[in-house]
């Protein structure tokens, strides 16, 4: 296989790796030589570099028209830029700015630029995560990302939930990824390749023995599973959003599952490939029925399971993690219909999703941040009140919550819609039937909290304060869940379906 | 010339050896020293196929280096962790470290 050799595609295809760099280098730079009283404003740099980067990536790094994928397989072949790359990246850059923004609401983490660089080079890892091409880029591109989150996760050393909360990611992070990448050591002894296009078409044309395929495939689901925190590799999620610092959480659930869901796209279908893709004369195994029938059990379970737990917590950290359980769910539903239906649809639903749903989850955040440091309580009861407390917070908190929830006009209706219509497309009828009933049981605890901060009375009348990196943080979050459920639905679903259709050019 | 099967069986055993540590033991350190076990099995894994399938083609050799340089980040952060919950509670028993609880 040709890759291209053209430097000005190569370094806009890691345009947005390198900017990051740079700006993790020039927030520790300002970290050392401003002063005490100006490093509270620290945050800013870090969290509008992101978003300006973010920009940049919508703007110019625009993939190679040709769509060929000799034009898109840069730097030996390590990273594929394709619009499926642009569109992940935007949104894990969006996830990162206004996770850097939000954690300005934190007092013990305001001023430490620090923990702004570590935060950034995550973000380098979830972007290379959505384009990497290459065995050794997939393994070096998650671990960049866990290895600097079980470090923000364990930040407030003398939290004990914090540092409990680290050591538990970090425990289970470690060997998910030992598992992963015994499979992909196996991947890579059956082929002898690492790219994961050269490699998937040997996967599907040499006739190798189907045990050690399927072991590999399953050992690599256990990563994917993890990262995404799918049952029954969800073990950590509540104890690591409970104790990490809210933004961290924040950056979890959403940049670090965003990067998480599109690797896990790209990686199948690329390495396990339907047979029609590759040219029905030379493919002689099939392995996308299996993966499929995987996502289908892990999408089940995850919806189901996240979404009862999620009942009886009163923790709004807690029920948040169970509901990213929920979400997995319902996102696995449309991986597991990119393989049936090659419309691109499915994976087009998938994107959409993803990126109302980063949106949605910050704004939850966000309004938890104040709301914590208001009360000092993460209790879902001391929410009661919070709508006369501070209307405009209330508001966002339902914006947020009825997005989550699937509810119009927030953004996650038409998300929602996409991911049952793929599930319906690709012939997964009683899958979808199963998604309908578990949003029922969604909307049902989302709602609770809408009803303890409208209708249940507040010991305090004071208005809970926001300082103006949360304004920024809440009006970008805000606006987008709302312009991308009404009047930006198609732009935005444009693009996921033109970064669909690049997914499935494996030749 | 030892066949590659042989080596395969080896890295087998030590990645099973490393799961059962991981699953069985309750020290914070060693699950992360069965943790490194797994990731050398990988290691043997990818040096061994390499050097039997593709001896001309380095790739696997250069996998193999990615991992170790890795690993040995992951322990540096992970001893750091487990550093900052032994000064909080004088304990590294991973069931000790349980006040997140659902």
């Amino acid at each position: 296989m040709d890759f291209s050799t053209d430097a000005q595609a190569s370094v806009i295809a890691i345009l947005p790796e390198i900017l990051m760099a740079a700006l993790a280098v020039v927030v520790l730079a300002f970290d050392l030589l401003w002063r005490r009283a100006q490093r509270h404003d620290i945050g800013y740099v870090a969290g509008f570099g992101l978003l300006g980067i973010a920009a940049i990536v919508f703007l110019v790094g625009i993939p190679p028209q040709s769509g060929e994928l000799s034009d898109q397989l840069v730097l030996g072949g390590m990273v594929r830029h394709d619009d499926m790359a642009q569109i992940f990246r935007v949104m894990v850059l969006l996830a990162g700015g206004i996770g850097a923004l939000i954690t300005m609401g934190i007092p013990r983490l305001r001023a430490r630029g620090d923990f702004y660089a570590i935060l950034i080079v995550s973000i380098i890892g979830a972007s290379l995560a959505s384009a990497a091409a290459d065995l050794i880029m997939v393994f070096l591109a998650l671990e960049t990302l866990s290895i600097t989150l079980y470090m923000l996760a364990g930040y407030l050393r003398d939290d004990d939930a914090s540092a409990e909360a680290g050591l538990k990611y970090f425990l289970f992070g470690a060997f998910a990824s030992a598992m992963t990448l015994y499979g992909l050591s196996l991947v890579y002894g059956l082929t002898g390749k690492t790219n994961i296009y050269e490699l998937g078409r040997l996967v599907a044309t040499n006739g190798l023995n189907e045990p050690p395929v399927i072991i590999a495939l399953g050992l690599v689901m256990v990563g994917f599973a993890f990262k995404i925190s799918a049952v029954p590799f969800h073990f950590w999620t509540p104890d690591v959003y409970e104790g990490a610092p809210t933004s961290i959480t924040a950056v979890l659930s959403t940049a670090s599952k965003a990067a998480g869901i599109g690797l896990l796209l790209r990686f199948l279908l690329a390495v396990f490939p339907p047979a029609e893709l590759l040219g029905a004369a030379e493919a002689v195994a099939d392995y996308s029925g299996l993966w499929v029938q995987l996502v289908v059990v892990l999408s089940v379970v995850s919806m189901t399971l996240g979404n009862l737990l999620a009942l009886v917590q009163t923790n709004i950290k807690r029920l948040l993690a169970y509901s990213t359980i929920a979400h997995a769910g319902y996102v696995l539903m449309g991986v597991a219909a990119i393989s049936t239906d090659k419309s691109g649809d499915g994976a087009a639903a998938v994107a959409f999703y993803m990126f109302m749903y980063v949106l949605s989850n910050m704004l939850a955040f966000a309004v938890v941040i104040l709301f914590t440091r208001a009360t000092g309580s993460e209790q879902i009861r001391d929410l009661a009140g919070f709508s006369r407390r501070s209307p405009w917070l209330g508001l966002a908190m339902t914006l947020a919550l009825l997005s989550l929830a699937g509810i119009p006009p927030a953004a996650g209706f038409v998300g929602k819609f996409l991911l049952f219509r793929a599930a319906v497309d690709a012939g997964l009828v009683w899958l979808a039937l199963v998604a309908v009933a578990n949003v029922i049981v969604g909307l049902y605890y989302y709602l609770i909290i809408v009803k303890v901060m409208y209708m249940e009375d507040s010991p305090s009348e004071e208005p809970v304060p926001v300082d103006l990196p949360f304004k920024w943080a809440l009006a970008i979050s805000a606006a987008g869940v709302l312009l991308f459920g009404t009047i930006l639905v198609t732009p935005l679903l444009d693009w996921a379906t033109d970064a669909a259709h690049a997914l499935y050019v494996l030749l | 010339m030892v066949p590659l099967w042989m080596y395969l069986v080896v890295a087998a055993a030590l990645f099973s050896t490393g799961l059962f540590g991981v699953l069985a033991r309750r020290n914070a350190i060693a699950i992360l020293m069965s943790i490194e076990l797994m990731l050398n099995a990988v290691n043997i894994n990818l040096v061994a196929f390499w050097r039997y399938n593709t001896p001309l083609d380095l790739s696997g050799q250069a996998f193999a280096v990615f991992v170790f340089v890795v690993a040995a980040a992951e322990v540096a952060v992970g001893l750091a962790l487990i550093i900052s919950i032994y000064r909080k509670r004088q304990s590294v028993i991973a069931e000790d470290v349980n006040m997140l609880k659902w």
